[in-house]
């Protein structure tokens, strides 16, 4: 039989409709590959033994003709999500032993449809860092590694690396300002961040919470959409999800994109961008427009101050997120003389030193005498910068960038561990679009010469999801990118 | 704005965290460099610009204040540290 897990999530479903293998047959085959590669340390949980029974009520399903959407297929779950009596920690040692009494409404859309999840999936501590490094459970090692261990991006780094090395089928992931895009380029595979709103944020571990969307990492576009189509809707406990109509989005795949305007926004060619990832840049424009599309350059003009906006705005609403972890209702608890110094001892021992980092910088930016200058200022640059996109929208349908300025890193990398900046810098290209709550797709163009995946974005107008399918869809069929598969 | 060693100490504990005092030179030193790289956003004039506080603005949901779910203090209390008579437990605060 051929490795099954190999296959797309739309090829498996076909097939076990057609009867060609069970539903536990999937499920024991990426069971198998899920243990075999266990030292990319992608899953922090595994779920084996209830996704071998939940293989076989799917299997009972298909017989009878009842099967969900995503009936029998094993997916990955990012451990930001609340998973109903499923260990929960946010890769935090904060959170170790938190086993929730409920679902996040995303993962229970998944399994309403059929999905069998194998386990979850590793991610920087709260979803801040953008190398995995920062999780309590150690980096994720990129499955495109040589001789030296690279990192699998983050914070969906355990979503990124086991689709990208065949142990799930598909997995969620979460987007603040990159999460779901940069991990996806730099492990070869497809994530789309929808449009914020699309997705309910309820059950998703918070961290900034007026950016924080879900969406899926998966093997190809086809497989984006179907997943995608199966977490999103509005929801009465998320206030900020939206009630607008969610598209069947596996229509908008036929790759035909004749008359439609590309954008090119001129502020991301930046002096001294990584040659290759320029290069590559300038082929996806012209793999479009030989699909009969129309390039148009844009601007972009507030894009320098995307970066430092995110970085005020982001940690003033994580800080406000992460006051919650007190020692008294969940997580870990050190005592202490007084009730301040026990919140005092429980969350210096129990969040990392990035988490440190950010809730500080959040206070200081939200802490009387320093509210305007900078967390005031940072929410009316916020504006521009969506104000820029409203405007470049008025000359194209999606915009096509770059996901990141550079490929995967090596794991401790000095210059990245001693400048928390020099990090922060790999999302110039993601975060804008995080700030203006639109949807973009990250998708592999290539290898580079080190022979390492670069990832593109396409961005769409905000609930505009079905063109960055089309013209993902367009370019996923020209660029004819193979994976590690 | 340069962020001196008492600032650090006061808003390491409005954020509830302790930092060792042979630490706190260190801290102060990336706090700075932090600010002063947000800082660059003074360059931009915002003079008449509303601050962005969603980007749905115009779709935010209201609803009915009511009770959805209840009886689950058990559910609740599953993952408290501490827990005595049905209530989650602290130190003493009242001498």
């Amino acid at each position: 039989m051929t490795d099954l897990t190999k296959l797309t999530i739309a090829q498996a479903r076909e097939a076990l409709k057609n009867k060609e293998f069970t539903a536990i047959e999937l499920t024991q085959a990426y069971i198998k590959n899920m243990e075999a590669k266990r030292e990319l340390n992608a899953f922090v949980c595994e779920c084996s033994e209830k996704a071998l029974e939940q293989a076989k009520l799917s299997q009972i399903k298909i017989e009878n003709g009842t099967s969900g959407d995503l009936e029998g297929i094993p997916l990955g779950v990012k451990d930001l999500f609340c998973t109903k009596g499923i260990e929960t920690t946010a890769c935090s040692n904060f959170l170790k032993g938190f086993v929730p009494p409920y679902e996040a409404t995303v993962t229970s859309k998944l399994l309403k449809a059929g999905a069998n999840f194998i386990g979850k999936l590793n991610m920087d501590e709260f979803a801040m860092g953008g190398s995995n490094e920062t999780s309590a459970f150690g980096p994720v090692v990129n499955p495109y590694s040589k001789d030296v261990k690279l990192v699998a991006g983050g914070s969906s780094g355990g979503s990124a690396a086991a689709v990208s090395a065949n142990m799930c089928a598909g997995a969620t992931g979460t987007d603040t300002g990159g999460s779901i895009r940069q991990p996806s380029a730099f492990c070869g595979v497809t994530g789309i961040k929808p449009t914020y709103g699309r997705c309910s944020r309820y059950g998703v571990i918070a961290f900034a919470s007026s950016l924080d969307q879900a969406g899926p990492i998966a093997k190809d576009v086809r497989d984006c959409a179907i997943m995608l189509k199966n977490m999103a809707g509005y929801d009465a406990k998320d206030a900020t999800s939206v009630k607008v109509e969610v598209p069947d989005f596996e229509k908008f795949l036929s790759g035909d994109i004749r008359g439609m305007k590309i954008g090119l926004p001129k502020e991301y060619r930046v002096d001294g961008l990584n040659e290759e990832v320029v290069a590559y840049w300038d082929k996806a424009a012209q793999m479009l427009k030989d699909r009969g599309a129309e390039i148009v350059e844009i601007s972009l003009p507030h894009t320098k101050y995307a970066l430092a906006t995110y970085y005020i705005i982001a940690p003033a609403e994580a800080s406000s997120n992460l006051a919650r972890y007190d020692g008294l209702r969940y997580g870990n608890r050190v005592d202490g003389n007084s009730i301040d110094e026990m919140y005092i001892n429980s969350r210096t021992q129990g969040f990392g030193k990035e988490v440190k980092r950010r809730i500080m910088v959040g206070t200081y930016v939200l802490s009387a005498g320093y509210y305007d200058a900078y967390f005031l200022k940072a929410q009316k640059v916020r504006r521009l910068i969506r104000d820029d996109f409203v405007k470049a929208f008025e000359k194209c349908d999606v915009i096509l960038t770059p996901t990141s300025p550079v490929a995967a890193f090596p794991i401790g990398d000095k210059k990245m561990q001693e400048d928390p900046i020099a990090m922060w810098l790999n999302d110039i290209y993601t975060v804008s679009v995080s700030l203006a709550g639109l949807p973009a797709m990250s998708l592999p163009i290539g290898l580079n010469k080190d022979g390492l995946p670069l990832g593109m974005q396409i961005i769409g107008k905000a609930f505009d999801e079905q063109r960055v399918f089309e013209a993902a869809s367009a370019l996923e069929k020209q660029a004819g990118f193979e994976g590690v598969k | 704005m340069a962020v001196d060693v008492d600032t650090v100490k006061k808003i390491a504990f409005l954020s509830r965290l302790k930092i060792e005092d042979d630490s706190i030179e260190a801290t102060r030193e990336e706090f700075n460099k932090i600010i002063q790289w947000v800082d660059q956003l003074k360059e931009v004039d915002t003079d008449n610009v509303e601050q962005l506080i969603s980007v749905n603005e115009n779709s935010i949901q209201l609803r009915e204040d009511e009770v959805t779910q209840g009886q689950c203090s058990k559910d609740i209390l599953a993952n408290a540290p501490m827990k005595e008579y049905g209530y989650f437990a602290v130190p003493k605060v009242v001498e």
